[in-house]
């Protein structure tokens, strides 16, 4: 039978789909231990969570959550960090951190028959780590020099800029990675102080999933973490109230002349990772930026060749999190574009709210292929690690898409008007400021505030 | 059986397009993966980015669905991509399997009937967007130059591995739609493709769906393969100023193509030498004498040859010469010793893990349905991922050493010195300044 080529063909219902079921367990310490029976491929995943990111940063201790992160692997015991390494490379054993603004997540990805090994290893450098002094200066040193490096790359100029605008003071108005005059000063001490008050089992999740029963899983966690001790959780360490009286500028602009491009951040702050609105947030999210087809990206790539690609999403955190767009636009370009996302930005919830085809493009992208994030098991670690860290149910995943699909188009309009506001919004753009200065005054935002590329002039207090 | 493996079921359609099939029920997915023979090293000088702003062109309609293929495929949950190397372009979609009739229909009718959609509006709107890829990834990207300048400097310019995949900026420029013409009908056709399905699907289902919708289009011819050859018989020193903080050394030399002998032990190399804190050369240039802030290594294995590429930044104050030196005693150490016992076995370890890893996703770049391509494509043979393993199993320490000794001379190398603006004196002694846009 020849295809029909005169329409595509329809799509059959979704198929069932069984979502990773957590067992919890709690250690005699404290410790919280998540597990999943994921039986694929011979691969156990792990991922270890600390509640307490660069939002914990002291005031002046900028950096301190991710350099004390990154000290844990440098030695434990006898070991230095090159036997500490080697420990994980001769079983071909995966290690990764991620620090984030509320927490910081140790990921370990091994052959399921090295688990315990490699999970007592990882136990050892996160209840004791060395924290030796010549590490401590070697990395440090290396931390300041990368963030030296990051001066030339202008997303990350951006970002870190960006951040410090929109927060000011707050800690979660400076990148992981910290400033340079702070890491500059931080001492060993610091590390250490932060360790003991952090590294708590009352303040961590661990997650395992593989292909072994949760009775097994529990049993490894147990022996490589039962070593853990240390008092409840106190209250301190997490990033506190924001500012409410905190007002960045419109627009500002970090000079780079001669830039083939103008990276842009154009947002403010939103929404919290926990508001009863996250699905229509996600929706509106989808529709208005977050994926291929989108309104921003078709506009700015597909209609007018203006970027690579343009996409708008929330930075989901404890606290208030900023909803931003981001793009690296055509010099020659800046200013049409700044001008076409603030359109954006008011159309969705004003005179052009989502149509019914948006909407249902939408809900369906976000929910149909919603099981493809549970392929692997280092996917499934990750995403019930997110779960611990915002406090979400174990029942998150199968709640997910009905929650989705009961969201309409008033649902998002709402959501728009109250989350989304391009009256608020702070323009960022790192670029030629020669050749675009005078078409960003024109745009009516004020005069841009000129921000340099360097940590310490670029806070607006 | 060895867990190590990736079945499969392979046949050829009539007008000769190859068809694999891969079957993992474990989510209700199915991952379409299609490789053109086809990259940057058809291009001819003058014509260079071609094949990769015709890849973004196959997302923008063909004749029986006249508009963008992300809206169809997203509603449909699945997810998407493409790329473009200098000897492959592939594209995939990661789809629920209800959708999977979807995905090979629009995959069939641009292989088939992309021309009609083909206007010129669209191809100068994916100009600017490739011109805007351009900038975002090379020219507005400390060091993001670098390493067109040592392909410039490696090949003749009459190699097609003389110039990058992206394209020089005037040749995107000055290219017309009867090219992106022409270049459809001499690539993209059955004969020349290979078609991956892996996932939730079985095997027969799977044929018979490639047969229905792939059956119909015309056979092409198969392009006549590109051969070329490269060689460098001295040291080559240049120098390139870039909007940077801190110098950086790039050293590369001609290496084995893909799967050809040594092209394994190559890449042990590359971790023995740079890969991670128990490598040589982060032991002593960042750990020990802290010179130097990152050093990596990697062995690109490519279909007419390859080059071994080693890259160190200089830590503030350093010279690059400093650097250089330290790597010169650590790769005439490999050479004539060859890795320790110890080396050997954390390697094996690694490559061992690794290939296991590989297998934990079925679509997407990587994902096992791109694995059976690049066998398909490279070799003839989906099968050959448990040959490529035992190609590591397979190495020794003799081995390892004889392929340091033949491909790492300091006298028949590409020594490149990127240093910040205005700071000429921080290249290698003897260095060359080129200039690269």
């Amino acid at each position: 039978m020849p295809v029909d080529r005169s329409r595509l063909p329809e799509v059959e219902p979704d198929p069932p789909f069984r979502f990773p079921r957590v067992a919890r367990h709690t250690l005699a310490n404290g410790l919280d231990v998540r597990t999943v029976e994921h039986y694929t491929v011979p691969v156990v995943a792990c991922a270890l969570l600390v509640q307490g990111g660069a939002g914990a940063d002291p005031p002046g201790a900028e950096g301190l959550a991710a350099l004390t992160a990154d000290m844990l692997d440098e030695g434990t015991g006898d070991l230095s960090a090159i036997d500490v390494s080697e420990g994980f490379a001769r079983v071909g054993a995966e290690y990764d951190v991620d620090v984030g603004p509320d927490g910081a997540q140790f990921g370990l990805t091994v052959l399921a028959r090295f688990l315990e090994p490699s999970l007592s290893l990882l136990a050892d450098t996160v209840v004791h780590p060395s924290l030796r002094a010549a590490d401590f200066e070697r990395v440090r040193k290396l931390r300041l020099d990368r963030l030296r490096q990051l001066k030339d790359q202008p997303p990350a100029v951006a970002e870190r800029t960006f951040l410090r605008l929109l927060y000011g003071a707050h800690p979660y108005g400076h990148l992981p990675i910290g400033t340079e005059r702070a890491l500059g000063g931080c001492r060993l001490e610091r590390v250490a102080e932060f360790h003991a008050a952090v590294f708590r089992p009352a303040r961590a999740t661990l997650v395992l999933a593989g292909p072994l029963p949760h009775e097994r899983l529990v049993h490894v966690a147990e022996a490589a973490f039962a070593q853990w001790t240390g008092g409840a959780a106190d209250e301190g360490w997490r990033a506190g109230d924001i500012d409410p009286a905190h007002a960045p500028p419109r627009i500002a602009v970090v000079p780079r002349a001669g830039a083939a491009q103008s990276e842009l951040r154009i947002g403010h702050l939103s929404a919290t990772r926990t508001t009863p609105d996250y699905p229509a947030l996600l929706v509106m999210n989808a529709l208005l930026g977050g994926q291929f087809v989108s309104r921003l990206n078709l506009r700015l790539r597909e209609e007018k060749g203006y970027t690579y690609g343009a996409r708008t999403g929330f930075d989901w955190r404890k606290r208030l999190g900023p909803f931003a767009m981001q793009a690296s636009v055509d010099t020659a370009a800046t200013a049409e574009s700044i001008r076409d996302t603030l359109a954006e930005l008011a159309a969705i919830g004003d005179d052009r709210p989502p149509s019914d085809e948006e909407m249902a493009l939408a809900r369906a992208s976000l929910t149909r292929g919603y099981p493809r994030s549970f392929e692997t098991a280092p996917q499934v670690a990750r995403g019930v690690a997110q779960l611990a860290l915002f406090d979400l149910p174990d029942s998150y995943f199968e709640e997910f898409v009905p929650k989705i699909m009961a969201v309409e188009r008033a649902d998002v309009v709402r959501a728009a008007r109250r989350y989304v506001d391009p009256g608020r919004a702070v323009t960022l753009v790192v670029g030629d400021h020669a050749v675009i200065g005078e078409s960003l005054v024109a745009l009516g935002l004020g005069e841009p505030q000129l921000v340099p590329a360097t940590d310490s002039a670029s806070g607006t207090e | 059986m060895d867990p190590v493996a990736l079945p499969f079921e392979k046949r050829a359609l009539a007008n000769g397009l190859d068809v694999i099939v891969h079957e993992d029920h474990h989510v209700p997915i199915v991952a379409v993966n299609i490789w053109y023979h086809v990259g940057s090293k058809n291009e001819r000088p003058g014509q260079t980015g071609f094949a990769h702003l015709f890849e973004h062109l196959m997302f923008e309609g063909s004749a029986h669905h006249d508009s963008g293929y992300f809206p169809p495929l997203q509603r449909a949950g699945g997810v998407l991509n493409g790329s473009t190397n200098a000897d492959r372009t592939n594209y995939w979609e990661v789809v629920p399997t209800s959708a999977i009739d979807l995905a090979l229909w629009l995959e069939s009718d641009r292989m088939g009937y992309l021309l009609p959609a083909l206007t010129e509006q669209r191809f100068q709107t994916q100009r600017d967007v490739v011109l805007n890829e351009r900038r975002q990834n090379y020219e507005n990207r400390p060091y993001g130059l670098a390493v067109m300048a040592i392909m410039m400097a490696l090949y003749p310019e009459d190699h097609p591995y003389h110039w990058m995949t992206i394209g020089a900026a005037d040749d995107l420029r000055a290219m017309r739609l009867e090219d992106v013409q022409s270049f459809f009908r001499t690539y993209y056709h059955p004969a020349n493709a290979s078609l991956a399905l892996a996932g939730d699907i079985d095997r027969a289902r799977a044929f018979e769906l490639a047969e229905r919708y792939f059956g119909e289009l015309p056979a092409g011819a198969r392009p006549a393969p590109v051969r070329a050859a490269a060689a460098i018989d001295r040291e080559v020193r240049l120098m390139l100023e870039d909007r940077v903080e801190l110098p950086r050394i790039y050293m590369a030399w001609h290496s084995p193509a893909m799967f050809a002998d040594d092209d394994a032990e190559m890449d042990l190399l590359a971790d023995l030498l740079a890969n991670g804190k128990t490598s040589r050369l982060y032991r002593t240039l960042v750990y020990e004498r802290r010179i130097a802030l990152d050093v990596s290594a990697y062995q690109n294995s490519r279909e007419l040859s390859g080059f071994f590429l080693l890259v160190a930044t200089a830590a503030p104050g350093q010279h690059p010469a400093d650097l250089a030196a330290l790597i010169d005693v650590a790769l005439q150490e490999v050479s004539d010793e060859g890795p320790s016992e110890a080396e050997m076995e954390r390697a094996l370890a690694q490559a061992e893990a690794h290939f296991m890893y590989r297998l934990q996703t079925v679509g997407g770049f990587g994902g096992k349905s791109d694995q059976l391509n690049a066998y398909n494509v490279f070799r003839g043979d989906p099968g050959f991922f448990a040959a490529d393993l035992g190609r590591y199993r397979a190495a020794t320490r003799d081995s390892v050493r004889e392929a340091a000794r033949r491909v790492l001379q300091a006298d028949r190398r590409v020594a490149l010195s990127v240093v910040p603006r205005g700071q000429p004196a921080l290249a290698l002694a003897g260095s060359e300044p080129v200039s690269v846009s």
